[in-house]
C-alpha cells in the first residue's frame, strides 16, 4: 500500500508540475461550458427583421410593433418593395422580412382573412426556420387576441403548446448535458492514455514493470489522480453551469455523482486501453482526440437526435458510451428522474468498463510477453 | 566455494515457433561483475526479462536471487535492481523526489529512504543537485544517479541493460568505478553493453549468438582461447562471423 501511495503521488506530483496538463485538465472543461453555454445557442435574441408594408393601416402597424416589442427581434428596415428583399439579404443582418400585402388592414375585417408573407433567409436554414417559426407564433398570438377582442362567433381550435421539463426552451439544457458527455471521456481518455504511453516511450515503464509493484498498481496509481481529478471537475461544471446558466439538477445529486463516477472510470478504462494500443504518446493523442471527439459530437445524440439518423448510424452509435450517459444525465439533471429510469443505460456503461478492462489486461500481458 | 546468486540450467523461450532463448546454462557468483554480450537480436534481452521477473521460461529452471522465475516472480523483482539506457528516472522530478520515488516502490521505510538519500546526494556530490528537475541535468549526472537508485534498495543482483548508451568517455570511465564500488559491496552486477572496451572491465564475459551463449569465461581465458588481442575481436571471431552487429 505504502509503495502505491508513493507512486500516486508522484503521479500527482507529474500533473501540478506540468500547466499544460493542469490547463487541459481544468481549464478546457470550463472554458467549452461557456462558449457552448453562450456561443452555440439555439435561442432567437434580437434577430434581424425588415419590413414590407404594402398596405400601412393600423393593423400592420399593431403587428410590426408587435414582434419589435417581442424581445426576439430588431427592426433593420423598411423597405419599399420587392426588390428590395434580395437586397436585405445580401447585407446580411437581415434574417426574415414580413410583407403585408396591400389592403391588409381592410380585407382583415372585410372578408376575414388577410395574407402576411415571412421571407426568410434560406442560406442559413437553421436560423431560417427558428426565425420564421417565433415570427408565425407571435402572428398567431395576435390572431388570438383579435378573435377574443371580437368574439368571434366561430369557434376555433386553438392548440397550447407547454415544453415540458424546459417550459422556455433553453438551449443550455440540451448543452450542459452533452459537454459533460463530451469533456468528461474526451479528458479521461486523453490523460490517462498519454500518461501511460509517456512512461512506455520514455522508458521508465519498464522499470516499473521490473520494480516490485503490480502491473494493476501501476495502472490503478495512473488512473486514481486522474479519477479524482476528474471528479473534481464534473462538480465544478455543475457549479458553473449552475451559477452561470441557472441550471439546476432536478433529480438526485447523489445519484448524478454516482452515475457520473462510473462514467468517468469508464472513460478511464477507455484510456487505458487505447494506451495499450498506442505506441507513442502522438498516437493516444491522435486516438482520443480525434477518434473520439467528433463521433461523440455527431453520432451520441449529443446536437443531432439518434431517431432521425438512418438505422446504420443508429446502429454505429450503439457502441458509443457518450450515448448512454447523455440520456442518463438529461434524465437526472432536467426531468429528475430516479435510477428506475436510467437503470438500463447505466448498466451498458458498467458494461462497457468491464469490457475495456478485460482487453486492456489482455492485451497488456500479451505485450509483455513479446 | 562461490556462491551462485543466478542460476540457468537448460532456459528455453520461445515465441510462437521462433526460439529465442536455446537451452541457456550458466551461473552468476555473488559480487561478480557478469558481462552479457551479444549482437542485437542474439537473445540478450529476452533472457534478462526472464531473468527480472517480467516473462516466463518455456521450460528450463531459473533460480535468481533464490527464487525460482517461474513460480515466483513477484519475489525476485523485490531483490534486485534494473536500469536500462533508456532512460528510467522522471524528467520533471527533482532528483530528490526520484530517489525517495524510488525508495517507496521499493519498499523502504520513510527513515531509511531519507537517510539513503543524504548518504547518495553526498557520496555522489549532488547536494547542489537536491532540489533541481532531472530534465536539466547533465546526461553523465543523470546516469548515475539512475544507477545509484537502481540499487537504493541493496538488492542483491543489479541487472544494467546498456548503462552507458550515449555517455562520454569519462562519465562512462566514472560510472564504472560506481560498478566496481558495488560489487565491492557484494551486489552481483549483471550487464550487457555494446562497448567492449567495457567487456574488459568485467569479471567473467558471456557472449550469445543466435539464442545460445557461445562462450562463457574470464575476459583473459577468451582471449587466450581465441588468440586474439581484446575482446572485441574475440566477439567479432564467435558472434556473427559474418554479419558482426557492433555499434
Amino acid at each position: 500500500m505504502k509503495r502505491f501511495l508513493g507512486f500516486v503521488k508522484k503521479e500527482f506530483l507529474h500533473i501540478f508540475r506540468d500547466y499544460r496538463t493542469l490547463i487541459i485538465l481544468f481549464g478546457i472543461p470550463a472554458a467549452q461550458i461557456l462558449i457552448f453555454g453562450f456561443v452555440v445557442s439555439t435561442d432567437i435574441k434580437d434577430a434581424g427583421l425588415a419590413i414590407l408594408d404594402l398596405s400601412k393601416d393600423e393593423t400592420t402597424r399593431k403587428i410590426s410593433g408587435k414582434i419589435y416589442s417581442s424581445g426576439f427581434f430588431r427592426n433593420t428596415g423598411t423597405l419599399n418593395g420587392y426588390n428590395d428583399i434580395g437586397q436585405v439579404f445580401r447585407q446580411g443582418r437581415t434574417k426574415a422580412v414580413l410583407i403585408f400585402e396591400s389592403g391588409f388592414g381592410d380585407k382583415l375585417i372585410k372578408e376575414g382573412r388577410a395574407t402576411v408573407s415571412i421571407v426568410a433567409d434560406g442560406s442559413e436554414p437553421n436560423v431560417a426556420t427558428l426565425v420564421s417559426n417565433y415570427a408565425s407564433a407571435i402572428i398567431s398570438d395576435f390572431n388570438r387576441e383579435m378573435n377574443l377582442s371580437l368574439l368571434s362567433s366561430s369557434p376555433v381550435v386553438q392548440p397550447e403548446v407547454r415544453m415540458y421539463f424546459n417550459p422556455s426552451l433553453k438551449s443550455h439544457f440540451m448543452f450542459v448535458p452533452g459537454v459533460i458527455t463530451l469533456i468528461m471521456i474526451l479528458i479521461c481518455a486523453l490523460m490517462t492514455s498519454v500518461t501511460i504511453t509517456r512512461e512506455k516511450e520514455f522508458g521508465t515503464m519498464e522499470v516499473l514493470l521490473v520494480s516490485p509493484l503490480r502491473p494493476i498498481q501501476i495502472i490503478l496509481g495512473k488512473v486514481t489522480p486522474y479519477f479524482l481529478l476528474s471528479f473534481i471537475n464534473i462538480i465544478t461544471i455543475l457549479v458553473l453551469s449552475w451559477l452561470v446558466f441557472g441550471l439546476p439538477v432536478k433529480g438526485s445529486l447523489v445519484l448524478l455523482l454516482l452515475e457520473t463516477m462510473l462514467y468517468i472510470m469508464m472513460s478511464l478504462t477507455l484510456g487505458i486501453l487505447i494506451s495499450t494500443v498506442s505506441k507513442t504518446m502522438q498516437q493516444a493523442i491522435f486516438i482520443s482526440a480525434i477518434g473520439l471527439l467528433l463521433p461523440t459530437i455527431l453520432l451520441s445524440g449529443f446536437i443531432f437526435p439518434i431517431e432521425n439518423m438512418p438505422k446504420i448510424y443508429d446502429y454505429v452509435s450503439s457502441i458509443m458510451p457518450p450515448r448512454y450517459f447523455i440520456v442518463i444525465i438529461k434524465n437526472i439533471m432536467i426531468k429528475g428522474t430516479g435510477f428506475q429510469f436510467v437503470w438500463k443505460e447505466t448498466l451498458v456503461i458498467a458494461l462497457m468498463t468491464i469490457l475495456f478492462t478485460v482487453i486492456s489486461v489482455k492485451k497488456f500481458s500479451l505485450r509483455l510477453q513479446q | 566455494m562461490k556462491e551462485a546468486v543466478i542460476t540457468v540450467k537448460n532456459l528455453v523461450k520461445k515465441f510462437g515457433s521462433f526460439v529465442a532463448n536455446d537451452n541457456l546454462t550458466f551461473e552468476v557468483y555473488k559480487g561478480e561483475i557478469f558481462g552479457f554480450l551479444g549482437a542485437n537480436g542474439a537473445g540478450k534481452t529476452t533472457a534478462i526479462r526472464i531473468l527480472s521477473g517480467l516473462l516466463k521460461p518455456t521450460s528450463g529452471e531459473v533460480t535468481v536471487a533464490g527464487f525460482d522465475a517461474s513460480h515466483r516472480p513477484e519475489m525476485i523483482k523485490k531483490h534486485i535492481g534494473y536500469m536500462c539506457q533508456r532512460f528510467s528516472l522522471y524528467e520533471d522530478l527533482t532528483v530528490k523526489e526520484n530517489i525517495m520515488l524510488y525508495g517507496g516502490i521499493y519498499g523502504l521505510d520513510t527513515v531509511t529512504i531519507r537517510q539513503k538519500t543524504n548518504d547518495l546526494l553526498e557520496r555522489l556530490r549532488f547536494s547542489g543537485y537536491a532540489d533541481r528537475v532531472i530534465a536539466g541535468l547533465p546526461l553523465g549526472l543523470r546516469q548515475k544517479l539512475a544507477f545509484a537508485v537502481a540499487v537504493i534498495h541493496e538488492p542483491e543482483i543489479v541487472f544494467l541493460d546498456e548503462p552507458t548508451g550515449g555517455v562520454d568517455p569519462v562519465t562512462r570511465r566514472q560510472f564504472w568505478e560506481m560498478i566496481y564500488e558495488t560489487a565491492a559491496r557484494g551486489i552481483t552486477v549483471f550487464v550487457t553493453t555494446h562497448y567492449m572496451d567495457e567487456a574488459e572491465y568485467c569479471d567473467r564475459v558471456s557472449v550469445m549468438s543466435e539464442g545460445r551463449i557461445v562462450a562463457l569465461d574470464t575476459p583473459e581465458n577468451l582471449k587466450k582461447q581465441y588468440n586474439a588481442e581484446s575482446i572485441e575481436e574475440v566477439f567479432i571471431r564467435i558472434a556473427r562471423p559474418e554479419k558482426a552487429m557492433i555499434d
